[in-house]
Order: C-alpha cells, then structure tokens, then sequence
C-alpha cells in the first residue's frame, strides 16, 4: 500500500480520480454512435491510466508476475471477443458478468487473508477497520451473488440449460431466508471479526445466486442481464471503498447505475414490475396450458413469392424483428430483402421494441452487424405511429410485442405492456415457424387471424431468402 | 481519506451514472452493456495490490487469478465493443 502523507500519494489519486473521468466520458460517448467509437478509446485509456498507476506504485519485483497474468487474460479475452458470433451476445455478456463477479469474490478473499497490505487494519489493535469489515462482505457478497447468477444466465442463453423457469417450493422462503442469514452474517463479522462468518456469507452468496436466477424464464433475462450487469457494478463499488479507491468507486456506481436504468428501462417495456421478474416464473403456466383446445380460427397462409409480390407493390414496409430472428440468423437475408426493395423505391423501416431479443439492444446489433444503417432503424416510441400509413408491417420472429391483447385484454398475462402497432398496417405478413408455438407468454394472438393478416410458415432465415429470390426474378 | 469524503464521490458519480446512462441511445444499449463490464474490471487494481503486496502466498496467488479474471474482461470487453461499434454505420447518402 502507498505510505499515508508521501509526496506521490495526491498524484496517485488525481491518477485515479483522471481514470475515473474518462469511463464516464467512456459511457457518455454512446449517446449517438459517432461519439461512441472516440468514447471507448476514452475507457481504454482510463483503465491503462488506472492499472499503470497501481504498478507504478507498488513493488516492482512482482512485476513479470503480473505481466503473465495480464498477458494470459488479456489474450483469451481477446481471442473470445474477436471469435464470438453477434447472436451470442447475450451470453457473452453474461460470461464477462461472472468474470467481474468473480474477481471482486477474488479480490476481498485476498484483502481478508492479508488485510495489512490493503492497508485496512487499525494500527492499535492489529484488527481490520469496522467499517472496512462491512465492506469487505458485502463485496464478496454481491460479487458470488453476481458470479454464481451470470453463471446460471450464461447457461439459460447458451442453451446448456431449459430457458424455462425452474420452480422450486417455497422458494421465496428460502431466498429470504438466505438473504438475512447473509445480513446476519455479515453483522458477525462486523462485530466479531470471526473468519467464520465470512466465509459462510461468500458460500451462502454464491447458493443465493444460484437460487435467484434459475426460477426466471428466458424472455424474462433481458432484465437479468441488467440486473447482474448492475451488481457486478456495486460490487467493484463496495471494494472501491475497502481501498479507497476513487477510480472503482466512480465506475462502481456508474455500472451501478447503469444496470438498474437498463433493468428498469426493460421492466416498463414488459409493463411488469422488478419484484415480479425477480420473483421469476413467467411464462410456466404457458407449457401446460398448450394442451387445451384452442379455438379454431381461420387464417391466411401465404407464399414468398405472395410477400415479395405485395412488398414490391407497396410504398412502405416496416420491418419488426424478434428473437426469432436471432435464432436464425436471418438477418444478413434481411438487409439483402431490404435493399431490393429499396432500389424498388419502397421505403423500409425497422421498428425495434425494447425486449425483443435477450438482452437491452441485442436486435440493433444483429442489425448493424448485418450492415442496416442505424438511421433506418426505429425505437417503439418514434415509429408507432408510422405503421397506420404503411403498406405492409413486416413481423419476422416477434410475437409477443405485436399482440393487440396487450392494450384490450385485462386478464391477459401481457396486458398493459406497450406494442408495436402492426395491426393498424395496410397488410401484415407475419413470419412463423408454425400455427403451434404461441410465443413466451403463451398468449394466442390475434393479428395471425387478421383479414389483412398473411401468415408466412417456415423458418426466418428461409423465408427471408424465399423472398429475395422472388424478389429477384 | 475519511468514509464521508469517499461517501460523497460515490453519491455523486451514482447521480452523474444516472444521467449519463439516460442519454444513452437504446440502439447501442448492448455496447453499453459490454463497455460496463470492461470498466468494472477495474477491479483489477485491487487484485494488482494482492499479488504485490500480500505476505502470504495463497493471497498472491488470488491475486494473481484476480488478475487474469479481470485481464479476460478488460481486454475482451474493449475489444467487442470496438467490433460492435465499428457495424453501426449510417446510410450512405448520394
């Protein structure tokens, strides 16, 4: 640790403090994506100003040491991110998520064995500082609970594990349960400093993540991405002030932030309150209900060359991608749909709801990485109204955030979550894979039966090149 | 530094978080996501100091994994944030 009152010690902290700046710069550089390549170079330099200052003023003999460990990280870190496909985003970031947690869990174990060197003990009495013991817990408290959940999302995303919510008895008791025992816990070793103590609040951290997790259901993980995202945020916080470190501190609370906004942000989109994504188990009713008889309607089944023959007519189509779309990669096959018809001089718009996909923004990237430029993509809000003057709205992999239950159906599990208007189109073509699957909420929805409604039965990526194709003769 | 002091910074940087994270455009809501867990692994420096400083071996060897946790989210963070950012293009006007 830095000796208290040497001349370096203000110079080292304006070094932190500088670092500190630039990830807000980092983070504020995405408000429009021309700032946001100049943004991340800011972060880039922030954490090269952050960790440089930290060897520079520590021993050097450890130094080689160090090198290896950040050589070896930093090589699988950036093979991963030069190799991972977009589509695999979701769980990439979830990954990354368990890392962080990871390492605080890491980071207060070794502050708790060697207190001395993180300079936290009281000079008289050879104990680690009160306060410091509070921190320190919960750090590695939000740190396991962070590692162990990401680790349960990951799998969720990856497909290792059903995306269907697992629903343990009472687990709402247990969870409580152990979240006091962790509160208590951390009270014993505040109080007493027993070892003990410690190590039961990180067992019963991880055990907790675990639990939290595992009963929410895949759509449902946007909004655990978020969250996760936002502890693994306090947790890099809550040992920013274990070593009273400016840097961590400001990114701490800035991930933080950043995590909840988007977890709220999610959370409105899908009109459910945080609670009751926490409390998780939506959409279980959804696989046993398939069995009943649902009402027979009638509906339309079209062709691709159908859907290319009323899109080449058309004067405006509005694109609404979802999840299926990701699951089929159909976005490349959906640029190229796209650019014929432009050159047909239709226009073509994309309308993105905030939860579709599985994690905050997860359809724009998909879209960009397919070279659509991001000015023809649309937010709900900004293109809502749009759809009541347009020809054709053209649904491929979304289901839920079309269905018109959400505004007039009261007792429907979707009621009151905000759509994209698809209905008031001129024409809707709507891209399914079959009659059967009724989205995640296991709602039925009513555009399919539309008279303007024309259903297109096949996989995404297929009937997306089908219309290419006819598109092109 | 005393508690209030550090209180204070983090009290304000949640406030300047929430403001900046408001502004940010949802079309880049997954970079946001990823550049965020670049910078938490500036948790980093707390690992650095264990494998420096600490006494005992089994903390420097913590440390050292912390190291190589947090390297794997830095560099790797960045870096797909590069790559994501690099795709956002706007159309190309004649």
């Amino acid at each position: 640790m830095m000796i208290p009152g040497s001349a370096l010690a203000p110079l080292v902290a304006l070094a932190y403090l500088i670092s500190g700046v630039l990830f807000i710069l980092a983070l504020r550089g995405l408000s429009s994506p021309e700032s946001s390549q100049r943004g991340n170079r800011f972060g880039m330099l922030g954490m090269f100003i952050a960790v440089g200052t930290t060897i520079a003023t520590h021993d050097a003999v450890a130094l080689p040491k160090l090198g290896l460990a950040i050589v070896i990280g930093g090589v699988i870190g950036f093979v991963i991110a030069r190799k991972i496909a977009m589509t695999a985003m979701p769980q990439l970031v979830a990954a990354f998520h368990s890392l962080v947690g990871l390492a605080a869990v890491v980071v207060g174990v070794a502050a708790f064995l060697n207190p001395a060197s993180f300079g936290i003990i009281d000079e008289l009495t050879g104990a680690i500082h009160g306060a410091s013991r509070v921190e320190m817990a919960l750090g590695v408290a939000i740190g396991a609970i962070t590692f162990s959940g990401s680790v349960i999302a990951f799998l969720k995303l990856n497909g290792n594990m059903s995306g269907k919510p697992i629903l343990l008895p009472a687990r709402h008791v247990i969870n409580l349960a152990a979240l006091a025992a962790i509160l208590f816990f951390t009270f014993g070793f505040w109080h007493s400093q027993a070892p003990m103590d410690f190590w039961i609040v990180v067992a019963l951290s991880f055990v907790i993540g675990f639990l939290l997790i595992i009963p929410i259901g895949g759509a449902d993980m946007p909004v655990v991405v978020s969250m996760l995202n936002s502890y693994s945020g306090w947790a890099a916080a809550a040992m920013g002030f274990t070593l009273e470190n400016t840097a961590m501190i400001i990114t701490g609370a800035l991930v933080g932030s950043s995590g909840a906004i988007l977890s709220y942000i999610m959370c409105r989109a899908m009109n459910r309150s945080f609670l009751s994504v926490i409390a998780g188990g939506f959409g279980a009713e959804a696989a046993s209900g398939d069995g009943e008889a649902r009402e027979q309607r009638p509906w339309k089944r079209g062709s691709a060359e159908d859907a290319a023959f009323l899109m080449k007519q058309a004067d405006s189509v509005i694109i609404v991608p979802g999840y299926g779309m990701a699951v089929s990669q159909a976005q490349h096959a959906l640029r190229e749909m796209g650019d014929m018809l432009k050159k047909e001089g239709v226009s073509v718009k994309y309308a993105i709801h905030p939860v579709a996909g599985r994690m905050p923004g997860h359809m724009n990237v998909l879209l960009a990485e397919a070279n659509v430029p991001y000015d023809e993509v649309f937010e709900l809000e900004d293109i809502n109204s749009e759809f009541a003057q347009t020809d054709v709205a053209f649904v491929i992999g979304a289901n839920d955030v079309t269905n018109p239950a959400a505004k007039t159906d009261k007792t429907s599990p979707i009621y009151g979550m905000p759509i994209l208007d698809v209905a008031n189109a001129k024409t809707v073509l709507f891209v399914k894979r079959s009659m059967g699957g009724v989205g995640y909420a296991g709602v039925d929805n009513d555009v399919f039966y539309m008279d303007n409604t024309m259903m297109l039965l096949a996989d995404a990526k297929k009937m997306v090149e089908d219309i290419v194709k006819s598109l092109g003769h | 530094m005393d508690f209030i002091a550090i209180l204070s910074i983090f009290v304000l940087a949640c406030f300047v978080g929430y403001y900046v994270v408001w502004s940010v455009t949802p079309a880049l809501h997954t970079p946001l996501m990823a550049v965020t867990n670049a910078i938490s692994s500036v948790i980093i420096v707390g690992a650095l100091i264990a494998t420096t400083e600490a006494q005992s071996e089994s903390a420097q060897w913590l440390g050292f994994a912390g190291v190589v946790l947090a390297s794997i989210n830095i560099f790797g963070g960045f870096a797909v944030t590069e790559r994501m950012l690099a795709m956002y293009k706007k159309k190309e006007r004649k």
